[in-house]
């Protein structure tokens, strides 16, 4: 009974604000408070389909998260002539290591890090390393390179939301975060004999 | 002379007690030489800055901020930032300590807002803002966050921050929660706190403002929510701007009960 008497004046104070009401002010709200800076754009505030699906406090259907995988599958680019792996796993570990870029304090638009030890322990011995993600030590040699391994890989690291639509790795390749050189070298990184992962 | 002396002391302290030197699991995390520092927080020297700005005669209007009333009455310091953001029927608005603090200065000493809003941190009036802020909570700590979650525009806030946080946008689909929603995770060596729970959320709203030692500068709520939506790849948010008192109304109040522990020593 107590509880009924104190919803009753939130409910007035909305003044009957539904859910989607709630939610189209939040939306204007994401757009006001911010302004644009440098590379930094406004436009960073409009969520497309799956930012907006993933936004909730549970993850869409699964109906809808397929639909929503399908759509992203189709922007993965696949190397033209095969090549998934035959990057520089030393350039791959810079690409790593490097958490910066695409921040309004950032000149230009390219040459970003990975930060993929931002969430994930790859090389053993690298000790400050995220958890969020999965660890990827070993990754090749735990997982081999069957044609299967590193094509899913590629598109994981391409488009990490054709494989779970509110997955919470950035779209590397699809987001314009790493051009395909960039991806190719993270990929010799993670698959390469001689990369400190897969010691 | 004194604050050298400090910074010199400090950072004797953290070259012996490094939390990366050897580092693994536990070892990670900082709060070995928080408590170190918890007696000889350098944000003290910013406190003394920020009590005589706010008895200091300044601006167009040549006033003390002595009659800003930060919610417990005109002048009132004693246990205010415990319980803000609150809603001021002045303004017509739900505002934290920080745009509060701004309003008393427009409002008493005629210094604009907008120079505030779009000044720098740790410049200029903003600067000095931080000061102020430094000196009003600590006069909160130790007290229980309590904010009043039973006004309807307070709660009405709690509930936009409550979707602002979880709300994916830009250049790599992140939200406050991709980082603050799940236990016991880490940004490279950096512990997290999920947000989502009470504790989180207490552990969040109670340690900042902070002296950060990392760069020896002290950092606002308002300042640590900019870096947040920095690393967020958002645009860049506006002083004071509706979605930072959300955000910050949705933590407050997720951690009320918890103790506040202002100004915090961070990494």
């Amino acid at each position: 009974m107590k509880k009924l008497f104190l919803a009753l004046p939130l409910a007035l104070g909305l003044s009957g604000a539904s859910a989607d009401e709630l939610q189209t002010r939040v939306e204007q709200m994401m757009l006001d408070s911010f302004k644009a800076n440098g590379i930094a754009g406004l436009d960073r505030q409009k969520q497309d389909a799956v930012q907006k699906a993933c936004s909730g406090l549970t993850p869409p259907d699964a109906e809808t998260m397929k639909k929503l995988e399908a759509a992203e599958m189709a922007t993965i680019k696949w190397p033209t002539d095969g090549n998934f792996t035959g990057g520089d796993w030393k350039e791959g570990q810079k690409i790593a290591a490097s958490g910066r870029g695409l921040t309004w304090t950032d000149k230009t638009a390219d040459n970003n890090g990975g930060g993929c030890y931002n969430c994930h322990a790859m090389d053993p011995k690298e000790v400050s390393e995220g958890t969020i993600g999965p660890s990827l030590e070993g990754y090749g040699k735990l997982r081999g390179s069957s044609e299967e391994v590193v094509k899913y890989t590629w598109g994981k690291l391409w488009n990490s939301k054709a494989y779970n639509a509110c997955s919470d790795m950035p779209r590397n390749g699809y987001g314009g975060i790493l051009t395909e050189t960039q991806i190719r070298h993270v990929m010799a990184y993670l698959f390469d004999p001689a990369s400190p992962v897969n010691q | 002379m004194r604050r050298q002396l400090l910074f010199t002391a400090l950072g004797a302290a953290i070259a012996l007690t490094s939390p990366l030197a050897g580092a693994a699991g536990d070892e990670l995390n900082f709060d070995a030489y928080r408590e170190m520092l918890a007696d000889g927080n350098p944000a003290e020297l910013l406190e003394m800055e920020g009590e005589e700005l706010w008895r200091t005669a300044r601006g167009p209007k040549n006033a003390t901020l002595e009659q800003c009333d930060l919610g417990r009455g005109p002048g009132v310091v004693e246990g205010a930032a415990a319980q803000l953001p609150r809603y001021f029927a002045d303004t017509d608005k739900v505002q934290d300590l920080e745009s509060r603090l701004m309003h008393c200065m427009e409002a008493q000493q005629g210094i604009p807002s907008a120079e505030i809003i779009n000044g720098q941190f740790l410049k200029g009036e903003r600067g000095k803002l931080a000061a102020l802020v430094a000196y009003v909570v600590t006069h909160s700590k130790g007290k229980p966050i309590a904010i009043d979650l039973s006004h309807p525009r307070v709660k009405e806030m709690y509930d936009m921050g409550e979707r602002a946080f979880r709300y994916r946008t830009g250049a790599m689909d992140f939200a406050c929660s991709s980082c603050h929603s799940q236990d016991g995770k880490r940004i490279r060596a950096t512990q997290l706190p999920n947000i989502t729970k009470p504790e989180g959320a207490a552990e969040g709203w109670s340690s900042w403002p902070a002296y950060r030692v990392s760069n020896s500068q002290f950092w606002t709520m308002q300042h640590r929510l900019w870096d947040c939506f920095r690393q967020q790849r958002t645009a860049e948010p506006v002083f004071a701007s509706d979605v930072t008192i959300a955000l910050s109304v949705f933590m407050a109040g997720k951690g009320n009960g918890a103790e506040a522990r202002w100004p915090g020593v961070k990494r």
